[in-house]
C-alpha cells in the first residue's frame, strides 16, 4: 500500500476476497419455469491491508458490499475466492481448525443496530460476560463480575448498570455495551459495521470519541464501515471506496479527501450536503446504483461516469498504484482526468 | 400573511404513569413559498409536530391546547372529514419510507390519478395528462409508460420521486416532508434534495422539512427551527443559526457534527442525553447538560427571545428581551 | 424471589390483567376449577370412587333445589349413588391433568422441532415442514382415535395410568405442529439479528445459541398458543372419552361422565350429564378467554 517497504508486516491482509451468494429460485421453480441459477456477487475481488493500530474505513452506498466484507473479515462468511491473513495465519483456514476458537478472541465486531445487537432477554452482565465465559478466560463468577464492571467503566457506563436489561438503555448506551462486550476478550482487531449510523449526532460524537480513546490506549486496529464520509474523515487513517462489490479507490485519508482520483469518489464527495459553503449550484449525479445481480460489463461505474469510453464498457479496470493512491479507473490510467 | 401559523401548541399523551407532554408550547410560522427546516435529535418532537399539523396524531396522543392556522383559519379543531379535505389539497405530505408510502397493490398511475381527481375538478383524461406531467417534472423518464408500473418496479430514489409527485398532485400550498432523504443513499439524496427545492419553488409551495441531518437543512432551507425535548430552542435564518448559533444546544450540536472539510482530533460531545418525556428538568430543558447554565436556568423556562437575527430560548440572552420586536 | 414478584406484579402484563374484567373473571373461574381439581380429595364432600361409601338407595337423587333434593348431595347423584359434585371435581382433575400433560408434551416436541427447523434451515427445515404439512392433513380426532384405539387393542387390560398415558400421547401428537410452525417463523426472524451473529463470531456453538439466545425470545407466542391449546386438549379428551376410547371408567374424566350420563338424559335424570357438560364448558371457556387476553397483552411488546 505504501511505496516504501513497511517496517512491520500489516496486521490484516486481504487478497482478492470475493463472496457470491446463491439467490437462485427454489429447485422446483427452476425446473418447472426453466430459470437459471442466480448468483449475487456481493464482493468481487477486494484487496487491502491494515497496519496495527490504524483504522481503515470502507465507504460506499447500499449494495456496494462493505457489510459483506465486514462479515468476511470476522469469519461469519466463508469467501468464495481469495485469502485473508491475520498476522501470519490464514483466517478462514484457521477458523475451520481447532485453533479457530482461539483466533476468535482476537477479532471482534460491533454492529450497526443498537437494538438488535443485544439479546433483549439477557442482563447486561450476561451479555458482556458471555465472551469471557465462552473462551474460559475467567472461570470464577465473582472475578468475571468484576471484569464486566471494569469493561463497563472503560466505556463510560456505570458498573451498577450490569443488572439491567438492554431496553432500559438508550441507543448510544447500547452501542457502548456492545463495545464493552467486544473488548472482553482483549481483541487486537475490531470490525465496526456502521456503529454510529443509527445514533443521533451528539451521541455519535460520544461513541466516536470513546472509540478513538480506546484505540489509543490499547493499540486497537479498526476496520470502520460507513456511508457517512464526514464520520470517516474523523476516524480513519486510510480510506477505501467501494462500488458494487469492488474497490475503486484506496488512499490515505488526506489524499482521498483533498485529491480524490476516481470519478465515483469525486461524485460522492460532491454529493454530500455541505454546511458552510451552501447555496452553490451543484451538478447532482445522474442515475442510480445498478442491480448487483446484473452488474454492468467492464467498469461497474461506467453507465454513470462522465468520463467513460469504449474501453470502460468492455474491460474491467485493475487497481493501479499511483503515487500513494490505488485507483481502479481507465480514465485515470490514461491520464484523461487530471 | 403567513401560510401556516402554529401558536402555543401543546401535545400530550395520557398514559399509565401520568400524562406526558411531548410538545410543550411550540410556536412558529411559515411564509408562503418558504422552506422551513425542523431539526432535532430523536425524541425532540419533530415528527410529532408534523403529525399534529396534518391531524395524524396517533391516539392516545392529542392536542391539549394551542392553535394551528392554515391561511388564517384554524385546522387543529376540525373533524376527521374536514381534515381529509385539507390533506392532499392544501397540505401535501412526504414521509421517510418510500416503500410504505405507496400502495403496493395499485399502479402508480392509478394512485396519482385518484389523488388528482379527489382534490381537483378534472376529468379522467385531463387528470392523466397532469399525472404524466408531474412525473416528468420529478425526473421520471418515460413517464407515460411508467404510469402502468407498480411501486416495486421502481428503485428507492425513483419511488421517492413518485411520492413527491403525489404530494404535489393536489396543488397544495404547504408540503410537509418528514425525513424524506434519510432512507436514501448519499448520491440519491443529493438528487432528491435538489428536486424538492426546484419543484416546490415552481409550484410556489412552502415546505416544512423535518430531518436530523444538518447538512440537508443547510442545503435546502431558508429558515430552521432547532427542537429539543419538545420545545424550540432556536429559530432563525439558516446561515445564522448554523454559523452563529445563539443557543448552547445548537452550538454543541454544530460542534459535534464531524466536518467533511476539516480534520479534528476530538468531536465536541454534549455529555448526557436528551431527557425522557417523563423526566424533563425544571426551567430550561437543556440546563443539566449546559456548560453555561446558571441559577435562573434551573428554575424558570426561557421564552424565545430575539438575538440579532435569530430567536433563542436561553437566559444568556435575557438582556435582549427589551429589544425584541 | 420477592424482587421477581414485585417486577411481575408491576409489569405491563399484570397491569393489563388488572384492567380487564373479562380476564380477571376468567382467571378466577379457571383458578377455582384448578383448585377443586387439585385438592379434590379434601374439597369434595364425598369420594365417589370409594365403593364402601356408596348407597344405592341414594341413586338418581336430583339436585338440591328440586323436589326430592338432598342437602347431602348438592348436585344430585347418578345411577350408582355417586355424588355428582364430587364426581365433577375428580373428573375435572383427570381432564385437566390430561389437558395440561398433552400440551406440555406437544409444546416440548413442537418448540424443539421448530427451533431446529428455523435455525438450521436447509433440508432439515424442508423435511420438518413437510412432516408438519402431512400431519395437518389428518383430522385431529382421527389420529387420536387411531392411537388410542390401537393401544386399547394391543393392551386390553392395561392399568388406568397407562391408558391415560396413551391418551396424552395421542392428543399431543396431533397438536405439536402449531408450535413448530410458530416457533420456526420466530426463529427465522431472530436468527438474522445481530446478537445472534455476535454470539456466533465469539465462537458459541449453534446448540447453545439456539437454547440460550433464541429460545427465550420465541417463547412469547408459544405461551398464548399453549393456553388456548389447553382448552382444545381438554375438549379433545372429552370427545375421545365420549367415544369410549378416552379415560377409563374407574378414573373418569368429564367426558366419560358426560357419556355415562347420556344414557339417562331422556329418562328425566338430566343432571347426571348436564353438570359435567357445564363444568367442561366453563373450564374451556375460561381458559380460552385467558388465552385471548394473553395474546393481546403480549402483543404490543412483541412488536
Amino acid at each position: 500500500m505504501n511505496a516504501a517497504p513497511s517496517v512491520t508486516a500489516p496486521l490484516i491482509e486481504a487478497h482478492d476476497l470475493a463472496m457470491a451468494f446463491d439467490v437462485s429460485p427454489p429447485w422446483l421453480n427452476r425446473v418447472l419455469e426453466g430459470k437459471p441459477r442466480l448468483l449475487l456477487q456481493a464482493v468481487d475481488g477486494v484487496s487491502f491491508s491494515i497496519e496495527k493500530g490504524k483504522t481503515l474505513a470502507l465507504v460506499g452506498e447500499s449494495g456496494c458490499g462493505k457489510s459483506t466484507v465486514a462479515r468476511l473479515l470476522v469469519g461469519l462468511y466463508q469467501p468464495t475466492r481469495g485469502r485473508l491473513k491475520f498476522g501470519d495465519q490464514d483466517v478462514h483456514a484457521t477458523l475451520k481448525s481447532p485453533q479457530g476458537h482461539h483466533l476468535r478472541r482476537h477479532i471482534q465486531m460491533i454492529f450497526q443496530d443498537p437494538y438488535a445487537s443485544l439479546n433483549p432477554r439477557w442482563t447486561v452482565e450476561d451479555i458482556v460476560g458471555e465472551p469471557l465465559q465462552e473462551h474460559g478466560m475467567i472461570r470464577d463468577p465473582a472475578a468475571r463480575k468484576m471484569r464486566v464492571a471494569e469493561l463497563l467503566r472503560s466505556v463510560g457506563l456505570n458498573a451498577l448498570d450490569m443488572v439491567k436489561f438492554p431496553h432500559q438503555f438508550s441507543g448510544g448506551q447500547r452501542q457502548r455495551i456492545s463495545i464493552a462486550r467486544a473488548l472482553g476478550t482483549e481483541p487486537e482487531f475490531l470490525v465496526c459495521d456502521e456503529p454510529t449510523s443509527a445514533l443521533d449526532v451528539s451521541v455519535q460524537a460520544q461513541v466516536l470519541n470513546i472509540m478513538k480513546d480506546l484505540q489509543r490506549e490499547r493499540g486497537l486496529t479498526y476496520l470502520f464501515i460507513s456511508h457517512n464520509l464526514a464520520v470517516v474523515r474523523h476516524v480513519s487513517d486510510h480510506v477505501g471506496v467501494m462500488y458494487l462489490g469492488r474497490l475503486v479507490e484506496l488512499a490515505d485519508k488526506p489524499t482521498l479527501f483533498d485529491r480524490p482520483r476516481h470519478p465515483y469518489t469525486r461524485m460522492l464527495l460532491d454529493a454530500i450536503p455541505k454546511m458552510r459553503d451552501t447555496g452553490r449550484a451543484r451538478t447532482p449525479v445522474s442515475g442510480e446504483v445498478p442491480n448487483p445481480l446484473d452488474p454492468p460489463a467492464g467498469c461497474a461505474f461506467h453507465p454513470r461516469c462522465p468520463h467513460a469510453n469504449g474501453r470502460c464498457a468492455a474491460e474491467r479496470p485493475h487497481m493501479l498504484e499511483q503515487e500513494s493512491t490505488r485507483v481502479a479507473c481507465h480514465a485515470v490510467e490514461e491520464g484523461r482526468i487530471e | 400573511m403567513s401560510l401556516l401559523q402554529v401558536k402555543n401548541l401543546v401535545v400530550e399523551f395520557p398514559g399509565r404513569h401520568g400524562t406526558l407532554r411531548a410538545l410543550d408550547d411550540i410556536s412558529f410560522e411559515i411564509a408562503p413559498g418558504e422552506i422551513l427546516g425542523i431539526v432535532g435529535e430523536s425524541g425532540a418532537g419533530k415528527s410529532l409536530t408534523s403529525a399534529a399539523i396534518i391531524g395524524l396524531l396517533e391516539p392516545p396522543g392529542r392536542i391539549a391546547s394551542g392553535e394551528v392556522l392554515l391561511e388564517g383559519t384554524r385546522i387543529d379543531n376540525l373533524n376527521h372529514e374536514q381534515m381529509r379535505h385539507i390533506r392532499g389539497r392544501r397540505i401535501g405530505a412526504i414521509f421517510q419510507d418510500p416503500l410504505t408510502s405507496l400502495n403496493p397493490l395499485y399502479t402508480i398511475g392509478r394512485q396519482l390519478i385518484e389523488t388528482i381527481q379527489t382534490h381537483l375538478p378534472m376529468g379522467a383524461a385531463e387528470a392523466r395528462q397532469r399525472a404524466i406531467s408531474l412525473l416528468q417534472e420529478t425526473g421520471i423518464a418515460a413517464a407515460e409508460q411508467r404510469l402502468e408500473h407498480y411501486p416495486h418496479q421502481f428503485s428507492g430514489g425513483m419511488r421517492q420521486r413518485v411520492v413527491i409527485a403525489l404530494a404535489l398532485a393536489g396543488e397544495p400550498k404547504l408540503i410537509v416532508a418528514d425525513e424524506p432523504t434519510t432512507a436514501l443513499d448519499v448520491s440519491i439524496q443529493a438528487q432528491i434534495i435538489a428536486l424538492l427545492k426546484n419543484v416546490c419553488k415552481k409550484h410556489s409551495a412552502a415546505v416544512m422539512l423535518i430531518t436530523h441531518d444538518m447538512g440537508v437543512i443547510a442545503e435546502t432551507c431558508d429558515r430552521v427551527a432547532v427542537m429539543y425535548a419538545g420545545r424550540i430552542a432556536e429559530i432563525g435564518p439558516v446561515h445564522d443559526v448554523i454559523n452563529r448559533p445563539s443557543h448552547p444546544y445548537t452550538e454543541g450540536l454544530m460542534a459535534a457534527i464531524p466536518d467533511i472539510e476539516v480534520d479534528r482530533d476530538r468531536l465536541n460531545q454534549i455529555d448526557g442525553a436528551m431527557p425522557r418525556l417523563d423526566a424533563i428538568p425544571n426551567g430550561c430543558a437543556f440546563n443539566p447538560r449546559c456548560a453555561k447554565a446558571f441559577e435562573r436556568c434551573r428554575l424558570v423556562r426561557p421564552e424565545l427571545t430575539l438575538v440579532s437575527t435569530t430567536r433563542a430560548a436561553c437566559w444568556l440572552h435575557e438582556t435582549s428581551v427589551e429589544v425584541a420586536a | 424471589m420477592t424482587r421477581w414478584f414485585h417486577r411481575t406484579w408491576h409489569s405491563d402484563v399484570a397491569y393489563s390483567f388488572r384492567q380487564s374484567p373479562v380476564a380477571m373473571a376468567a382467571g378466577l373461574i379457571a383458578f377455582a376449577c384448578l383448585f377443586c381439581a387439585v385438592f379434590a380429595n379434601w374439597v369434595a364432600p364425598h369420594n365417589p370412587f370409594d365403593l364402601a361409601t356408596l348407597e344405592l338407595s341414594d341413586a338418581f337423587l336430583p339436585p338440591l333445589w328440586l323436589a326430592d333434593g338432598n342437602p347431602k348431595y348438592l348436585l344430585g347423584t347418578d345411577d350408582q349413588g355417586r355424588d355428582i359434585l364430587s364426581a365433577l371435581m375428580f373428573g375435572a382433575r383427570i381432564s385437566l391433568m390430561v389437558g395440561l400433560a398433552s400440551v406440555m408434551l406437544s409444546a416440548a416436541v413442537g418448540v424443539s422441532l421448530g427451533l431446529l427447523a428455523g435455525f438450521v434451515g436447509g433440508r432439515l427445515d424442508a423435511f420438518i415442514m413437510r412432516v408438519c404439512d402431512v400431519m395437518l392433513s389428518f383430522p385431529v380426532i382421527l389420529i387420536a382415535l387411531l392411537i388410542a384405539g390401537v393401544g386399547r387393542a394391543l393392551f386390553p387390560d392395561a392399568p388406568s395410568a397407562m391408558v391415560l398415558g396413551v391418551l396424552v400421547l395421542s392428543i399431543s401428537l396431533s397438536g405439536w405442529v402449531q408450535y413448530a410452525r410458530t416457533v420456526r417463523s420466530s426463529t427465522l426472524v431472530e436468527r438474522n439479528k445481530e446478537y445472534v451473529q455476535a454470539a456466533r463470531l465469539t465462537g458459541v456453538s449453534s446448540l447453545r445459541i439456539m437454547r440460550r439466545h433464541v429460545l427465550p425470545n420465541v417463547l412469547g407466542p408459544v405461551m398464548v398458543l399453549a393456553t388456548i391449546q389447553v382448552a382444545t386438549a381438554i375438549i379433545t379428551e372429552a370427545t375421545l372419552s365420549f367415544l369410549g376410547v378416552g379415560a377409563p371408567p374407574n378414573s373418569p374424566s368429564l367426558g366419560t361422565l358426560i357419556q355415562v350420563g347420556n344414557k339417562f338424559l331422556f329418562s328425566g335424570n338430566w343432571w347426571i350429564t348436564v353438570f359435567p357438560g357445564t363444568m367442561l364448558v366453563l373450564i374451556a371457556l375460561s381458559v380460552n378467554l385467558l388465552g385471548d387476553w394473553l395474546r393481546d397483552a403480549l402483543n404490543p411488546r412483541l412488536r
